[in-house]
């Protein structure tokens, strides 16, 4: 279908996106979710304002303690980023295994956690490591972390002027990993899983059991209190409630998350 | 209300008027009539409508045709030159690598981008390479044999 009518502007600079942002256009990063969306008429923004052309979005740097990821890094750049790969593994990983190629070479990270999909891979990979993410609207800039930033399907606590500008990922985390379950190779995730292993224990997030992504306390508690990977992996569904669908129950669900977990431990540790 | 965009596609400039809301796909194929590039799906999943934008393969139905405004698109009508078939339609013709080739034209401006970036592409990568590309007819083996067939001749030209 074609989306509704529009009027369409492209941002040379955050202040400008963000006054239009204000007017009531809504942000266009990648458009692999938005476009699709605006096709199926599931979105009809009266307005739209392309961050493509905003250079200081895009880039990977250290900063401090933490590596500052652009909202508009693509996830083919993030997947091949060596600052990334040695300090948040899974983080690269999980950006590697999502759509395909292509659609890797222009979905960004910044519209992933924006659009909070309940089976998207980045948020759980990024809450896996304790992440956050910078956003920054009239007022100025505020810091969200993952955990507070998606509040259910298709929903963040952002302001509706508000736009993501940085991503934010502790270093420390190079011992992580992600593991995914899916049918076709560009299916999302029915559940996916990411680990990591950190200076104050194993922290371990998912997508798809919830209408965000969230820390699997059971397999946390389990492994760090010395349980074996498999026991834990049977923990892993306590305080999980995951909604039967045609992908599978609600045990389907909680088991898949607990074989992913243990899974994603194992290649964390090498 | 419309906009005006400057669009080099296959090598020709064209300045038209378009709707913002106008996709690129639509735009080739309604207002430059170029129908090779085909649309399967709603929903960004099939990979029929790739083109390449500025030397990426991009998906023409997630792209609005006012953000190619200034940009070089090369659709399937782009390959053959002066009569002769480009490497890539010759081996999917040696190698049957359509039956009914609807999903073709999205096919080889994907596996093209993939030679372009990785000349040594190995047949891992091609079908890696591939996985957002929905083939109904084929079995997609052909497919794979007519790519990693075409990288070898590009290879050696
Ligand atoms: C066939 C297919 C398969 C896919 N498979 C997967 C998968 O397996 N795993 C996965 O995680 N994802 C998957 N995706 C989603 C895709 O990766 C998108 O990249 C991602 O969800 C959105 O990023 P985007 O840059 O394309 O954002 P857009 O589509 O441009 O925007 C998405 C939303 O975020 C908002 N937004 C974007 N950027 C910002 C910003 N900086 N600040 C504030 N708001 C912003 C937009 O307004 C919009 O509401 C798939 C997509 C397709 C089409
Ligand atoms: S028409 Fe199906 S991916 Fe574009
Ligand atoms: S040849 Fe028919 S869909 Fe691929």
């Amino acid at each position: 279908m074609i989306p509704s009518t529009l009027e369409y502007t492209k941002a040379s600079s955050i202040d400008e996106a963000i006054a239009a942002v204000q007017a009531g256009a809504r942000p266009l990063a990648g458009g692999q979710s938005l476009m699709p969306m605006m096709r199926l008429r599931l979105a009809a923004p009266g307005a739209v304002v392309d961050l493509g052309g905003i250079a200081e979005l895009v880039g990977v740097c250290e900063d401090g303690d933490e590596i500052a990821v652009g909202a508009m890094t693509t996830h083919r750049a993030v997947a091949a980023d060596p600052l990334i790969g040695e300090h948040c593994r899974v983080v690269a990983q999980a950006a590697s295994g999502v759509g395909s190629l292509v659609i890797r070479g222009r979905g960004t990270i910044g519209g992933s956690l924006a659009h909070a999909d309940p089976h998207g891979d980045l948020p759980a990979a990024i809450l896996a490591v304790g992440g956050a993410v910078i956003a920054r609207g009239p007022g100025g800039e505020r810091r969200i972390e993952i955990g507070d930033l998606i509040t259910s399907y298709l929903t963040t606590s952002l302001a509706d002027d508000e736009i993501i500008t940085q991503v934010r990922l502790p270093k420390g985390n190079g011992r992580s990993a992600y593991a995914k379950f899916h049918r076709r190779a560009i299916d999302w995730s029915i559940v996916g899983v990411g680990v990591a292993i950190g200076a104050d224990g194993v922290r371990a997030a998912a997508t798809g059991v919830a209408d965000r992504p969230v820390r699997l306390a059971g397999f946390e508690a389990a492994i760090n209190g010395g349980a074996s990977a498999e026991e834990a992996a049977r923990a892993a569904g306590e305080g999980i409630d995951p909604t039967a669908d045609l992908d599978g129950s609600t045990e389907y669900k909680r088991h898949l998350a607990g074989v992913l977990a243990a899974q994603a431990h194992q290649a964390a540790q090498g | 209300m419309g906009q005006t965009i400057t669009v080099t596609v296959n090598g020709t400039a064209h300045t038209a008027d378009v709707e913002p809301r106008t996709l690129l796909v639509h735009f080739l194929r309604e207002q430059l009539t170029l129908t090779g590039t085909h649309i399967g799906c709603d929903t960004s999943t099939c990979g029929c409508c790739t083109v390449h934008l500025d030397g990426e393969p991009v998906l023409s139905c997630s792209v609005l045709a006012v953000q190619a405004d200034g940009c070089a698109v090369r659709t399937v009508e782009g390959l053959s030159e002066g009569g002769e078939l480009h490497p890539i339609q010759q081996a999917f013709h040696e190698n049957h690598g359509l039956q009914c080739g609807f999903c073709t034209p999205g096919m080889m401006m994907t596996a093209l981008g993939v030679i372009e970036q990785n000349p040594q592409a190995s047949d891992d990568e091609i079908r890696e390479a591939l996985e957002g590309n929905l083939c109904r007819c084929t079995g997609y083996q052909n497919i794979v044999a007519a790519v990693r067939s075409a990288a070898d001749q590009m290879a050696r030209s």
